[in-house]
């Protein structure tokens, strides 16, 4: 069976278990420098996330702006909303998006996430030499794995909150300019609020999903292969 | 030495690799054994298998067949958190190409290992900043590698390779991005290291001032041991490397 390691003189060594650990505070430290000092390609990475959230943020509060002001039940802003596109019958009491508004959105998203995958392999592909040292040094599949996912949250968050305000204030800037100051009197601040964080989630759903697979890759390489490629 | 604990045995390894159709047979069986507490040169010419056998050694490679132990521990039966912990307690790794990680400061490359090692940040930053005096570089520990030579990178490779007081120094080339004087500069380091705090130095080698500081050399000649030398009969032979070079 193994045998006990005879212990090397050595200038202080506390007493360890046979374990290699990385410390959640750690691995957020790590991770935060590490997006500040490749900070263009996060920003790169992150830059189709603002996008794609602002559009959902921006479809969600004008739909949600488009409601109050049906709500108001004022013929005249009932004109106003037909003629600046949105479908209301007379029966109507509530305005969806469109279907081709969703589609748009949908793809969008899509986009992003393909758009994330691809700087993220990227991003995998130039810090191989890192994560294969990183792994000499003693670190686990998982420790390669939590601090791409770390990243990759704090990439999301800060993207998609960026995006979720913007395309929130355009809207409401939008609406403000089509229908006049009713539009910013009669929102109804709650479901705004709610369309914002909706779309903070669910950027940063797509930003953890985008960056998985290329994580997997990451964790996955042995450490040769990574100390070999060549770039 | 009169008791000599075999640190590492390595015995009948192979390694293959799949090149498309062609298979190209990198190590032809190896049999190895090495004495706690030497500095072994392993010399070659280029191809000859010498990063193949570091990366077999260094638990980085799985040989195609064969056996390689550390302390008498078969590697091949580690799982990989005994991999990983092996690789971070019992082994330090020096490059050719530094692998100094770009994005963290000198200090906070020293400081990894032993925080995967489960120290405390303080304790680490302390030890990191002993080991990197030790060294010679006391006043550079807040440098990113960018900012420092690569004799200086790689003195910060030798710190971090003693993060956790490992047993074997496993260096692939070490001097071999460096110019005469700062190559010389590390091989003594290495040297003096493994004499004061009795560690292991495996080093896979073209350079023939290592062989000044080895207690033996591997030859190692198209996948095959050619033969080993101790100490002694050295000088014979780096005279005659002297003249052919
Ligand atoms: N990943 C690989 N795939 C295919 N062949 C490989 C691979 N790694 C090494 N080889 C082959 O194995 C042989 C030994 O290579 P190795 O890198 O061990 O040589 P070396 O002695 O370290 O050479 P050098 O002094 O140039 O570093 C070479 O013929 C090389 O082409
Ligand atoms: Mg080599």
């Amino acid at each position: 069976m193994k045998q006990n390691y005879i212990h090397v003189p050595s200038v202080k060594t506390p007493q360890i278990d046979r374990q290699v650990v990385l410390p959640f505070l750690k691995s957020l430290e790590i991770s935060f420098k590490n997006l500040q000092v490749r900070f263009f390609r996060s920003l790169i990475t992150t830059m189709s996330l603002v996008l794609a959230v602002s559009f959902l943020s921006f479809v969600n509060v004008s739909t949600d702006v488009a409601n109050s002001l049906l709500n108001t039940h004022d013929i005249s802003i009932r004109q106003a909303l037909i003629r600046s596109g949105y479908d209301v019958s007379p029966e109507d009491t509530s305005v969806g998006s469109s279907p081709k508004q969703r589609w748009i959105v949908i793809l969008s998203l899509l986009v992003c996430v393909v758009g994330i995958v691809n700087a993220q392999l990227m991003a995998v592909t130039e810090r191989f030499r890192e994560i294969g040292t990183m792994k000499c040094l003693g670190a686990l599949d998982r420790f390669i794995l939590r601090l791409f996912l770390i990243e990759a949250g704090m990439q999301g968050l800060a993207g998609a909150s960026i995006g979720a305000f913007a395309g929130g204030f355009f809207s409401l800037l939008n609406a403000f300019l089509s229908f006049g100051p009713i539009a910013i009197a009669t929102v109804a601040w709650k479901e705004i609020a709610l369309s914002v964080f909706l779309a903070i989630v669910i950027g940063c759903s797509l930003s953890l999903l985008g960056v998985l697979y290329p994580a997997i890759l990451a964790a996955k390489m042995q450490p040769v292969e990574a100390m070999r490629a060549e770039y | 030495m009169p008791f000599t604990r075999k640190i590492v045995r390595v015995s009948k390894v192979t390694k293959t690799f799949q090149l498309g159709k062609v298979e190209v047979q990198a190590l032809k069986g190896v049999d190895l054994e090495i004495a706690a507490g030497n500095y072994i040169s392993i010399m070659g010419p280029s191809g000859s298998g010498k990063s193949t056998l570091f990366n077999m050694i260094g638990g980085l490679d799985k040989p195609t067949s064969g056996k390689v132990f550390i302390d008498e521990v078969d590697i091949a039966q580690l799982d990989a958190y005994e991999l990983a912990w092996l690789r971070c307690r019992k082994i330090g790794y020096i490059f050719q190409t530094f692998n100094i990680i770009q994005v963290m400061t000198a200090l906070e490359n020293v400081t990894l290992p032993m925080i995967f090692a489960g120290m405390s940040n303080d304790a680490a930053v302390e030890k990191g900043i002993q080991l990197l005096k030790l060294v010679g570089l006391g006043d550079r520990f807040q440098h990113k590698p960018f900012e420092l030579s690569g004799g200086q990178q790689q003195r910060v490779a030798v710190a971090r390779a003693l993060a956790n007081d490992p047993a074997i120094i496993l260096a692939d080339e070490p001097t071999g991005n460096l110019d005469l004087t700062t190559g010389a500069e590390i091989i003594t380091l290495l040297k003096r290291l493994s004499q004061e705090r009795q560690v292991t130095v495996i080093s896979a080698t073209h350079d023939i001032k290592m062989l000044n500081v080895s207690d033996q050399v591997v030859w190692i000649r198209d996948g095959r041991i050619e033969k080993i030398e101790d100490r002694e009969e050295l000088s014979i032979s780096v005279g005659q490397v002297d003249i052919k070079g």
